[in-house]
């Protein structure tokens, strides 16, 4: 009988008396890919810090290769063998790949100055072993997000780990990388390295994992293995109910009064002569590759970025010269992609991060005093329109919040507002799939109240399932326009990757 | 231990250290707990917190405002020449502002009594409130480095401040404007511990109750964030430098009156007391954190210590030792806050 590379017994752990990991046991055999799947908030990320270290639990054992397993630190796990490959990278962008790869652990000669040759003859080795396509020499800011995340997993792979831990390695690789990264965890399991692998994207999961653990409310549901079980089985374990409709019904048709008009929109470098209608309750999905001035569409729309030429109308004003400030009084609002950076304080508490955009509503002048209590009760009550799993809206930050709830949080933001034109940009990007149906029901529910939605996807799913309209962008220009009658996939994929209507490339 | 951390976290830290802090010297230092040393201790404070309390504006938009000794060396020798009685014409003939503003007979708000006193105080915050728009337009218009452009206005405010009084003290000052800084109302109660307590209590309820003051937090904390939320970010960031400005003037002003003289070179040195004292108070030098409350309790902390130390008759040297010393653990109480909040998951 094979020895477990990790036994975990019992794990507990609470936080500020929140119990967030109940009573979990599970193991994991050599050169076993364990899928650990969940939705944010179901306490994955605290499990996996416990098994690197990071946490200690507060009742539980752990037991590594047959003897206890106690890190005191993530650098005592690594020692141990036990290596983790965060969401988050954490490389310096100012140093080459090879000083990266042996920051901690530096090949010497004589004990005291840096072995550089040797280091980069190592790095070498380690970068062929992944067919990773860039030298050790290269500086990581010239590298790409998909090249830098898999340099980071070649970072944790250096010294053969016993277990290694990877946390949705797949969000900024292509579909060629993410089949490389599948190989290398082929071959690392082949050498006995187990593997556990924390996604969102279940086919992922299910095609290169052994056994699958599903986490729900800081318990394990169930271990099931990954060949046998249905995806839809896992989203029910997952959330705890049946999902029905992943998208929720529209209560009305849109209107046709143009709320949003985009007239030959330019910005040079970004976008090229946009023309774009949006009517009152109508949702408009714009669909394209990266790059293809989606983002951007958006930002010169919301005024962070400046028009070259082109005009935007808002309810019929005019709003092209506005600063972002005066486009929100207008009633434009713009839930960006970058949710850390650019859509919450995060040091600051849910009340605080909401009220913000709203703030007049609560006093006569910028120097009175806020009624606080009134504001209160409105954030209250926008949040709770969304669901929002908070345990203190006045005091804890936002940054102890899932990914799916802190969406929500920039969601409550804006829909207190009133805003008369709602632009979402990648609203579901790592948000589990329960928030994911908020975040689509509030969509609509605004919608229906008369906005006009403009959503920006890199999901198609997620277009077709709640937009009456799908506006294709490549190069910076809107290449085509789908009507939902019209709603195919094949067809608007083929038009974001340049395909024109009579199947010829443009 | 959640009590410690709490407290660590807290403005009534910094008001532990003061009472530990006057509980284990005052035996050893005489005289510390009479009458005449408490009003002497309280008539330190009112000034450095009507600065410290300007400070605090700017560092919660993650600046720092380097210049505010600059602007009090400016501003209260300015307000002083418009309302002296006299400058012997042997001292001042090669002022540039002799012959113009200035002449033997004073300057131009001299025979202005209480009026004049108060209109040359209103000219010289409002010069002191530019000379804080141009640091607050050069970081939010054009992106400079708030260190960089503060410590640039420093130098050269300093310099205009020896050049405009070829450094002279202005003195024969007029009792209506000595009064401001030396007028006692009744007890301990003086004018500028009036003005003191008014300013810092306005600027607690604007920076924890307004939109004004939300938007302060939110341009610290996050600016991009703050832009994309509708805050008027430039607005914030040059009202914050003019807020500092302007208060720095007002203590300037406090000191200059209850010396008797505008001083060219009077806010020298006291730069690091400013900024050491709102750092202790708990405001981050990372911006988005801090409040008037504990400003005002790192305000009383380097009085009493400066004070303490003082009275032990130690050797300056040793009590500029000590004085670095709390301010790089001042610093390193500010990281470990910084942590400590990082780590409340």
């Amino acid at each position: 009988m094979t020895i477990p590379r990790l036994e975990l017994k019992n794990i507990s752990h609470s936080f500020y008396g929140v119990p967030v990991n109940k009573d979990i046991s599970f193991d994991l055999y050599p050169g076993e890919v364990l899928g650990l799947i969940g939705e944010n908030g179901a306490g994955k990320s605290t499990l996996m810090n416990i098994v690197a270290g990071v946490i200690n639990p507060l009742s539980g054992e752990r037991v590594l290769d047959g003897s206890p397993y106690e890190p005191s630190s993530p650098a005592d796990a690594r020692h141990a063998g036990v290596s983790f490959v965060h969401q988050e990278l954490n490389l310096f962008s100012q140093l080459s790949v090879a000083d990266n790869l042996f920051l901690t652990n530096y090949p010497r000669r004589g004990g005291i100055f840096t072995d550089k040759a040797q280091a980069r003859r190592h790095a070498f080795e380690a970068l062929a072993l992944m067919d990773l396509p860039f030298q050790p020499q290269t500086v990581v800011e010239d590298l790409s997000p998909g090249e830098r995340q898999m340099l980071e997993i070649c970072k944790a792979t250096i010294g053969g780990p016993k277990l290694m831990i990877l946390d949705e390695p797949t969000t900024s690789l292509t579909s060629r990388e993410t089949s490389r990264l599948f190989d290398l965890i082929r071959k690392l399991t082949e050498a006995g390295t187990s593997i556990i692998y924390v996604s969102h994207i279940l086919e992922d999961v299910k095609s290169i994992c052994d056994r699958i653990a599903i986490m729900r409310d800081g318990t394990l549901v169930d271990v099931r293995v990954a060949e046998s079980v249905p995806t839809s089985e896992l989203i029910t374990l997952m959330v705890g109910r049946p999902l029905d409709h992943l998208f929720p019904e529209r209560a009305q048709s849109p209107g046709t009064m143009a709320v949003l008009e985009v007239k030959n929109l330019s910005a040079t470098g970004l976008i090229d002569s946009v023309d774009l209608t949006v009517t009152e309750g109508e949702v408009v999905g714009v669909f394209g590759l990266m790059g293809a001035g989606r983002t951007e569409l958006a930002r010169v729309i919301s005024g962070l970025e400046t028009a070259t030429e082109g005009e935007v109308h808002l309810a019929g004003k005019d709003i092209t010269h506005m600063t972002t400030r005066d486009r929100i009084a207008q009633g434009l609002s713009f839930v960006t992609e970058d949710r850390r950076g650019e859509g919450l304080f995060m040091d600051y508490s849910v009340v605080t991060n909401v009220a913000l955009p709203s703030l007049k509503r609560w006093a006569t002048n910028a120097l009175a005093p806020l009624r606080r209590r009134v504001m209160r009760e409105a954030v209250s009550a926008s949040t709770s329109e969304l669901k929002l799993a908070a345990n203190n809206i006045d005091r804890a930050p936002v940054r102890n919040l899932s990914g799916g709830n802190q969406q929500k949080v920039v969601l409550a933001k804006w829909l207190l507002t009133g805003p008369k034109v709602l632009i979402l940009d990648e609203p579901t990007r790592g948000v589990d799939v329960g928030a994911q149906f908020e975040v689509y029901r509030t969509t609509l529910d605004s919608a229906d109240a008369g906005a006009a939605v403009l959503v920006i996807s890199s999901e198609l799913p997620e277009l077709l399932g709640i937009c009456n309209r799908i506006v294709v962008m490549r190069l910076g220009r809107v290449v085509q326009v789908f009507d939902r009658e019209e709603f195919d996939a094949r067809l608007i994929l083929g038009a974001a990757f340049g395909e024109s209507q009579s199947g010829e490339s443009v | 231990m959640p009590f410690f951390r709490r407290l660590l976290a807290s403005e009534w830290f910094v008001a532990a250290i003061i009472v530990a802090f006057i509980a284990g010297v005052a035996p050893f230092a005489t005289g510390m707990l009479t009458e005449r040393n408490a009003l002497n201790v309280l008539s330190n404070l009112w000034p450095l917190l009507i600065v410290v309390v300007g400070q605090t504006f700017v560092l919660v938009i993650a600046g720092i405002d380097l210049a505010q000794t600059a602007v009090i060396n400016v501003t209260n020798t300015f307000a002083a020449m418009l309302v002296a009685q006299s400058l012997p014409e042997e001292l001042w003939q090669e002022s540039v502002l002799w012959g113009s503003v200035i002449g033997p007979e004073g300057g131009p708000l001299a025979d202005g009594g209480a009026g004049g006193a108060t209109l040359a105080m209103v000219i010289a915050v409002t010069l002191g409130a530019i000379i804080g728009a141009g640091n607050g337009l050069a970081v939010a218009k054009l992106g400079m480095p708030p260190f960089m452009v503060t410590l640039g206005t420093l130098l050269l405010f300093n310099a205009i401040a020896i050049w405009m009084t070829r450094s002279e003290n202005v003195s024969s000052l007029p009792n209506e404007y000595v009064a401001v800084g030396q007028a006692q109302i009744w007890g301990p109660i003086t004018v500028p511990m009036i003005i003191a307590v008014v300013i810092a209590v306005g600027a607690h309820f604007v920076l924890s109750r307004s939109t004004f003051g939300s938007w302060i937090y939110a341009a610290g904390s996050n600016p991009q964030a703050a832009i994309i939320s509708g805050v008027p970010y430039t607005r914030v960031v040059v009202s914050a430098y003019m807020i500092s400005a302007a208060l720095a003037t007002v203590g300037g002003i406090l000191y200059s009156t209850r010396l008797e003289g505008g001083r060219p070179t009077l806010a020298d040195g006291f730069l690091l007391d400013i900024i050491g004292a709102a750092v202790i108070g708990g405001v981050s030098l990372f911006g988005g954190k801090g409040s008037v409350l504990g400003a005002v309790f790192g305000a009383i902390f380097f009085v009493v210590l400066a004070n303490g130390l003082n009275l032990l008759n130690l050797p300056f040297t040793v009590v500029f030792m000590i004085k670095g010393i709390v301010i790089i653990l001042a610093a390193l109480l500010d990281v470990a806050r910084t942590k400590l909040l990082g780590d409340s998951r």
